[in-house]
């Protein structure tokens, strides 16, 4: 636990916080180092005529350098972006539309964030072909099938280095070799894997990567795509203007926010491997917990390949969002989405082979900096009542119970 | 997402939560829904001598709207008649639980399952109603 930087919650009513993989709250550490930027040296960094301006530029640029180490760029090659989602849109869609007279196809992966398809997505409508990869019941993607999908006229191959749903941590190293290969960029949406795991954009082959602050205990609102500069990275800007960013993001820098990410990445490059050693701990705490107390939970994704961070967990006969409305004094998410206008469950679970039902049932437990002990046990100790008193009423359960197979009723979709 | 009071209320105070025996002539049965779907309530009746609903038993697999939705379709029907209990609509629940439109479909199903629940009692009965000929 970082000294000073507990955040006391629990005796203000509000419920414990397991959803890391939504948000961070931003690391007090950071937050004072962002302070100062707001106030007096407000100073617009693009200004080269007098001191608010390099006060400003020393303390971007100082950043800049933070956010390369983490990932063993060089600070040239860092671009200020406002999340991960822009950075992910850049990537995609500047380099598919900078190399759009040669190549027309781009590689990515079902279980892709939202920001990375419907990127895809968009670049379908303009002519452009997508290859969606599957994913193994472990949530990881086939190397052969990647080496195969990959043609003369790909572009960019896109696979994210951490699922924000599942944990699980795609071979990086491995697909940046093919990319290297076959002469496709490789782009990696790594929001939910900086600060998480080792990444060394020179050893693992990657081009293009992108980060996000919020997910990292640094602010909202910003976030960086790592651009390669040798051999040198071609991508069309989405926003133009100033010519800020070489070129490639217009707009003046928001300072404090750069200077938070910047420390944000500095914090998660010293303290790294402890934490991940600490939450590594607690996780096993959590389901050895819950699988000892309740028969029937399963484990989506890969149990080894996984960030230490994450859990997403089956409770077999219990609705996700039934539960989760009974563990009130716990913060998680739902695979379910019961409450998304579509009342589709997860694609990503799905996209594992995880049938509907299942899917149906899952929690995201996602645990971080501030998570403690005895809030793992507080939390084991809710899902426990409730995943029972949800069980004993549900008609899924009594039947399993009986020794019904589910399977064999012909249930009425509705 | 915010839930109503009275769907807070059935959610945490479940009304009638059990199981009646299926095989018996006086009970009926109606499961409805689909694991897929994330929804499956099991409604059943136990109809007396004088042609009354007198014991209304629910289980639910779904979310805390359509735990609300059984539970409160069970409160309603007991004592009522079969045709009663089968002529309540699933606009009357959704707007006594105030459920959002996004839920509307829990309250369709809790009316699906008293329907369906009624069939299977009335399925059960010709043979008696024969034998009293």
């Amino acid at each position: 636990m970082p000294e000073g930087t507990m955040i006391e919650r629990n005796d203000t009513g509000y419920p414990i916080y397991l959803d890391y993989q939504s948000t961070t709250p931003t690391d007090p550490r950071v937050v004072e180092a962002m302070l100062p930027y707001f106030t007096e040296h407000f100073g617009n960094p693009h200004s080269r005529n007098h001191r608010y301006g390099w006060e400003a530029e020393d303390a971007v640029e100082k950043a800049r350098a933070q956010i390369a180490s983490i990932i063993g760029a060089d600070a040239k090659e860092i671009i200020f972006t406002s999340g991960a989602t822009e950075s992910n849109n850049l990537a995609i869609k500047g380099a598919a539309y900078f190399h759009r007279d040669k190549k027309r196809h781009v590689v990515t992966v079902v279980t892709e964030h939202k920001c990375v398809l419907d990127s895809c997505r968009h670049l379908e409508e303009e002519g452009f072909r997508v290859t969606y990869l599957p994913v193994g019941q472990n949530g990881l993607v086939d190397l052969d099938q990647l080496r195969a999908a990959i043609e003369d006229d790909t572009v960019l191959v896109s696979v994210m280095g951490v699922n924000n749903e599942i944990g699980v941590i795609q071979p990086l190293a491995e697909i940046g070799r093919i990319c290297r290969e076959r002469g496709a960029y490789f782009h990696t949406d790594c929001a939910q894997a900086v600060g998480k795991i080792p990444l060394d954009v020179n050893a693992m082959q990657i081009d293009l990567l992108s980060i996000s602050g919020h997910k990292i205990y640094g602010p909202k609102g910003i976030g960086a795509l790592y651009v390669r500069r040798r051999p040198r990275i071609r991508l069309q800007p989405l926003i133009t203007g100033g010519g800020q960013e070489r070129g490639l993001r217009s707009g003046t820098l928001p300072t404090p926010l750069c200077v938070g990410l910047g420390e944000a990445c500095a914090i998660a490059e010293r303290e790294m491997a402890a934490e991940a050693e600490r939450l590594e701990g607690l996780r096993r705490r959590f389901y050895d917990k819950i699988t000892q107390q309740l028969p029937e939970v399963y484990l989506n994704g890969d149990a080894a390949q996984r960030i230490p961070g994450n859990l997403n967990l089956s409770f077999a006969y219990v609705e996700g969002e039934g539960l989760m409305m009974g563990i009130k004094g716990l913060s998680v998410s739902s695979g379910s989405a019961c409450t998304s206008a579509s009342l589709e469950p997860s694609y990503v679970l799905r996209a594992l082979g995880v049938e509907v039902e299942m899917a149906h049932t899952s929690l995201r437990i996602g645990l971080g900096r501030y998570t403690t002990e005895a809030e793992v046990d507080s939390a084991v100790e809710q899902i426990v009542a409730n995943v029972t008193k949800l069980r004993e009423m549900s008609p899924l359960w009594e039947m399993a119970q009986e020794g019904i197979d589910l399977r064999s009723i012909e249930w009425a979709a509705h | 997402m915010a839930y109503s009071d009275k769907v807070v209320d059935h959610y945490e105070n479940p009304r009638n939560v059990g199981t009646l025996d299926k095989s018996a002539n006086d009970v009926g049965t109606g499961l409805v829904g689909a694991p897929a779907c994330g929804d499956v309530m099991k409604l059943q009746i136990k109809v007396g001598a004088g042609g009354l609903i007198e014991d209304a038993k629910f289980k639910t697999f779904g979310c805390g709207s359509a735990i609300a939705s059984s539970s409160l379709a069970t409160e309603w029907i007991k004592g009522k008649t079969l045709e009663e209990a089968a002529s309540i609509r699933n606009t009357e629940i959704a707007q006594h639980l105030s459920l959002p439109p996004v839920k509307i479909h829990c309250s369709v199903l809790a009316e699906d399952a008293i329907k369906a629940a009624v069939a299977d009692y009335r399925a059960k009965q010709p043979k008696a109603s024969e034998a009293a000929e």
